[in-house]
């Protein structure tokens, strides 16, 4: 077949034939290896298929359209026994973007905070930030998250003696219990205001930037902003007569009844996967800094800038662009790292789709479905720490 | 290349006739190895479990042990081979072991569609619930609103979701896929009731900081008869275990015990007579395959059902489990073996 390929005998080198040719014995391991390769993957899925009628087991989808018949701790949609295995898979995954989604917004700020604080001049702040990197950095994941599970419940109080805080919250080790909203009739005006407020709140930034840029006068946009985002759904409220109330945790037989109530599951999870990736970040967050040529705060100095604006005008910005291309990898490792939930008992998606393995039996679905979600949330992550890094990059005038 | 894959072939059908052989007459090979290679639990205390120096015991451990006096007249001639949940059935499928005695719950999935062949229950067992004494719970219908631990995967989760639906009572489910994890998160405390089969329980409850703590509710939500399981297509085989269990029984009733056994053979009862193999021209012990001491050697080994239950699960036992259904039907219970006659 390779031979076939070459149809141009003058090109080649008058002396030796094809079989020695470079060119042609490349392509034709290439072509070797993927014939190979497909040949391997096609003996794989017929032996399985094959295997899997031998032992009568079903394949296909059909599976997910029947009762689950089990029951979900912590679930952010409505679901029961009754309700079917794709429901259930949609409870886990929605239960795994939570916990990635928070724990990527705390270890950002708290990774930036650290990997500053490991630059500071301050010879305590600078220690402190130190150990945490070391200590955090150090251990694995799986222990980060059994330490925070173990911790939350042995210090935490049983229900009875739940330790009560302001604003009716009650804290114990079945987890924070907080007042639940209850949205009467015509608390749709206060909800339109909030997103009315913060519209507001954005377009005033952006005028605010304008006329600074234009003018040199500075407009208080804080300020403005927060009373506009507090004030206004405040005023509608209580204009339309105070339509929202609240559902109290109250002490019941067992356990607090009413409320909302955020589980240790969840909160051990979100802090042990905060803690560890933050450490990561602060590393990256130190290198970004360090990365930016002295020579630009020297200038800024100079042209007297004040030394936080210059870190926020001038070092972060420069800084940025180093480290989101391995900050995407953290926030990736983040969430691939939220599938250890199943060993606290985080209903994430994991661990879902392992009890649906284990009553259904079919565990090639179940494989699929998950590294497809998982390859889809870590692709969606690229694809936007991508976007975001292209807008940061230096845009030279 | 050709030769290699002859050498194969034939090593393929040697085995296949090996395992034919195996499955044919199980007691001819099991008398031609000299022991019994017996399936049991990795480790569930009062059930099958090795001490410090690897020895077994348990309720499972003796029906082993009382197969192997039946057959060799000496219960030490076992070989255990401990198999998780997983393990089991594929050991039992591929002649690994010779019977399983391993809790395992009879159904009708396992006894036809898995190939195997259930007969007696040795244990009635059903899923129950434990809770702290504290909580002045006195029935599984006042759990509304508990925290229940449970383990991920299993039937246990199913039937708890469903007895919970069916009473229009609320619960947080607390699921770990690991037997431990579960055992640590209602030891500390996350959970306010625990449920597995009963059995279990009382097991587990041994394991907690303070069992005494702690207590196991009267409802019994789900039927789980556990018994010993043989591979279909050897009734002699198969024949040969039942009736072990059911020797053990009709011990008991009879008031044979380890302690008399020697005496009981001079009773004047003609039916404790042909039992014991005492009886002139007795074929009961012979047409089973065995010697007719056979259930000589068993109670001599093991004792009656009442004995192996009291010393490894019940009143002897740290266990403390009470007869429940598995006393002898005249006493209020379920187990009741066919006439030996």
């Amino acid at each position: 077949m390779a031979i076939g390929v070459t149809t141009t005998p003058e090109k080649t080198k008058p002396s030796g034939s094809i079989i020695n040719d470079p060119q042609v014995r490349g392509i034709f391991y290439q072509v070797l290896t993927l014939v190979v390769l497909a040949a391997f993957v096609y003996w794989v899925a017929d032996n399985t298929i094959e295997n899997l009628k031998r032992a009568n087991i079903a394949s296909g989808y059909d599976f997910l359209n029947g009762r689950a018949g089990f029951d979900v701790g912590q679930s952010l949609i409505a679901y029961t026994s009754d309700s079917t295995y794709q429901r259930a898979l949609i409870v886990g995954l929605l239960n795994t973007l939570l916990v990635a989604v928070c724990g990527i917004f705390t270890a950002t700020i708290i990774g930036f905070a650290v990997g500053i604080g490991r630059l500071s001049h301050n010879w305590l702040i600078a220690k402190l930030s130190l150990a945490y990197v070391e200590i955090f950095r150090n251990i694995p994941p799986l222990l980060v998250i059994f330490f925070w599970y173990s911790g939350v419940l042995a210090i935490l109080p049983q229900p009875r003696e739940s330790a009560a805080l302001p604003l009716n919250m009650f804290l114990n080790n079945r987890g924070l219990a907080f007042p639940k909203p209850i949205f009467g009739d015509g608390s749709l005006y206060t909800v339109l205001a909030f997103v009315l407020a913060i519209v507001a709140s954005f377009l005033l930034a952006r005028y605010a930037r304008k006329k600074q840029e234009a003018t040199g006068q500075r407009f208080p946009v804080l300020w403005t902003s927060l009373g506009l985002i507090i004030g206004l759904p405040l005023l509608v409220f209580l204009a339309t007569g105070s339509p929202i109330t609240f559902d109290v945790p109250i002490a019941g037989k067992f356990n607090l009844t009413g409320g909302s109530v955020i589980g240790p599951e969840f909160l051990s999870l979100f802090l042990a996967l905060s803690f560890y990736t933050a450490a990561f970040i602060a590393e990256i967050v130190r290198a970004g800094i360090r990365g930016v040529s002295k020579g630009q705060t020297e200038a800024a100095h100079a042209l007297g800038v004040r030394p936080g604006l210059t870190t926020r005008l001038v070092v972060v910005p420069q800084a940025l662009r180093i480290i989101i291309p391995p900050l995407t990898s953290q926030y990736l490792n983040l969430t691939k790292n939220s599938s250890l939930a199943v060993a606290i008992g985080y209903a994430d998606l994991v661990a879902v789709g392992g009890t649906i393995l284990n009553q259904t039996g079919q565990s090639i679905e179940i494989v699929t479905i998950w590294i497809v979600v998982y390859l889809s949330l870590s692709l969606a992550t690229s694809l936007f720490m991508n976007w975001f890094n292209a807008r940061m990059a230096l845009v030279e005038r | 290349m050709a030769k290699r894959i002859l050498t194969a072939l034939v090593g393929a059908a040697v085995m296949g006739i090996g395992t034919q052989a195996a499955s044919g007459a199980t007691l001819d090979d099991v008398k031609a190895k000299g022991f019994v290679q017996c399936g049991v639990n990795t480790g569930l205390a009062g059930f099958a479990a090795p001490d410090a120096s690897g020895n077994w015991s348990g309720f499972d451990v003796d029906y082993c042990k009382a197969i192997a006096a039946a057959i060799f007249a000496d219960g030490s001639k076992v070989k255990y081979t401990p198999t998780s949940a997983k393990e089991r059935f594929p050991a039992l499928q591929s002649g690994e072991v010779d019977v399983l005695a391993r809790n395992t719950t009879w159904t009708i999935n396992r006894d036809t569609a898995l190939g195997f062949n259930f007969r007696p229950v040795n244990y009635y067992d059903g899923q129950g619930f434990m809770v702290r004494k504290g909580l002045n719970v006195k029935s599984a219908l006042e759990l509304s609103g508990a925290a229940v631990c449970v383990q991920t995967g299993t039937t246990t989760e199913l039937n708890l979701a469903d007895y919970f639906k069916s009473n229009n009572l609320q619960y947080n489910p607390v699921v770990f896929e690991k037997l431990e994890e579960v055992n640590a998160a209602y030891d500390a405390g996350r959970c306010d009731v625990y449920t597995t089969d009963q059995s279990g329980l009382y097991s587990l409850r041994l394991t907690l900081s303070k069992p005494d703590d702690h207590m196991i509710l009267p409802e019994i939500i789900s039927k789980e008869p556990l018994g010993p399981a043989v591979r279909q297509g050897d009734d002699q085989w198969f024949d040969i275990v039942s009736w072990v269990h059911y020797a053990l029984i009709q011990a008991e009733d009879f008031g044979i015990t380890q302690a008399n056994v020697e005496e009981m053979k001079k009773s004047a009862n003609p039916d404790v007579q042909r039992f014991l193999g005492v009886e002139a021209d007795s074929k009961i012990g012979t047409d089973l395959g065995l010697t007719n001491e056979w259930a000589v050697n068993i109670i001599k080994a093991v004792g009656n059902y009442g004995e192996v239950f009291d010393r490894n699960i019940g009143a002897g036992s740290p266990l403390k489990i009470e007869r429940g259904l598995n006393a002898l039907w005249s006493k209020g219970g379920i187990q009741y073996a066919p006439p030996v006659r």
